[in-house]
């Protein structure tokens, strides 16, 4: 029973790391997109 | 192409799903470590997908220094970053599988961990000088050092067949056996995982072509404002002769 935990701690670590790297993605996206906007306005 | 990314989402969302469910309901019991051997399925798939990502990562770079080509380049950043994701799973995965099976977290000096560490910590490395350096030469620094990073990848690989290790020997090619119904789950999760990559490689490279957008937009900005700044500065030029 006590191993069940580390299979599911394995899966869930997975994920998390996964969903951290495309939330950081998600960021730079929104990050640049507004310095691009920021700079076609000072245009 | 705007249209095949939500698609081929669908696709890989439906294809993980279909892998856990394996990997969790269809895949056998093993008969020594029970229900724990089950992280294979997101260990080795992690793997495999993070060499591959490495070779690609060799393949620009040794291209990027061969032709100078931007493309390859951003292909090389982009193999690399997400390479550093699927070897940090691998990581993380690892010491949790070895904790019930072998008793300790880390198995200190054994050459496939440390080798594993290592090719993490080169590749870690390879970002950190991408993102903090700024001179000229730094994409060509990155290439060279990408190519000595990739002969880290065979030793990682082919460790434990040459070497006495703690970790257990490779599920193909290795000379053991594998229940069909695991090695068919293995095969799915690894299928997944692939598309999974691909879909973030696909949207990193997207964002590699945006930030360079973004620099060449702020070099444009500066190339004017210093041409404004010259012709301001023009007519007192002129009085002063």
């Amino acid at each position: 029973m006590n191993a069940i935990k580390f299979l599911f701690a394995a899966y869930i670590a997975t994920w998390v790391i996964h969903a951290s790297y495309i939330g950081t993605l998600v960021l730079r996206f929104r990050r640049l997109r507004q310095e691009l906007q920021q700079l076609g306005k000072g245009k | 192409m705007k249209r095949l990314f939500p698609i081929l989402s669908v696709i890989t969302a439906a294809l993980l799903a279909y892998a856990l469910y394996q990997a969790l309901v269809v895949a056998p019991t093993d008969a020594l470590q029970g229900d724990v051997y089950r992280i294979i399925y997101y260990h080795v798939p992690s793997a495999w997908t993070a060499f591959l990502l490495f070779l690609i990562n060799f393949v620009a770079s040794v291209v990027y220094l061969i032709r100078r080509s931007p493309k390859a380049d951003i292909v090389a950043v982009v193999s690399a970053e997400v390479g550093v994701v699927f070897c940090t799973i691998v990581l993380v995965t690892g010491p949790i599988w070895a904790r019930p099976v072998w008793g300790i977290w880390w198995a200190p000096g054994d050459i496939r961990l440390t080798s594993t560490l290592v090719l993490w910590l080169i590749y870690v490395s390879y970002l950190v000088l991408r993102r903090f350096s700024s001179s000229a030469q730094t994409q060509m620094l990155a290439a060279a050092l990408a190519v000595f990073g990739a002969l880290d990848v065979p030793l990682v690989y082919f460790s434990i067949w040459f070497f006495r290790t703690q970790h257990p020997q490779p599920v193909i090619g290795g000379g053991g056996s594998m229940d069909p119904r695991m090695l068919h789950t293995l095969l799915i999760s690894w299928m997944a995982f692939l598309c999974f990559a691909f879909l973030i490689c696909w949207s990193r490279f997207r964002l590699e072509l945006l930030k360079r957008e973004v620099e060449q937009a702020h070099a444009m900005e500066s190339l004017v404002g210093a041409g404004a700044a010259a012709k301001a500065s023009m007519p007192l030029s002129r009085s002063s002769r």
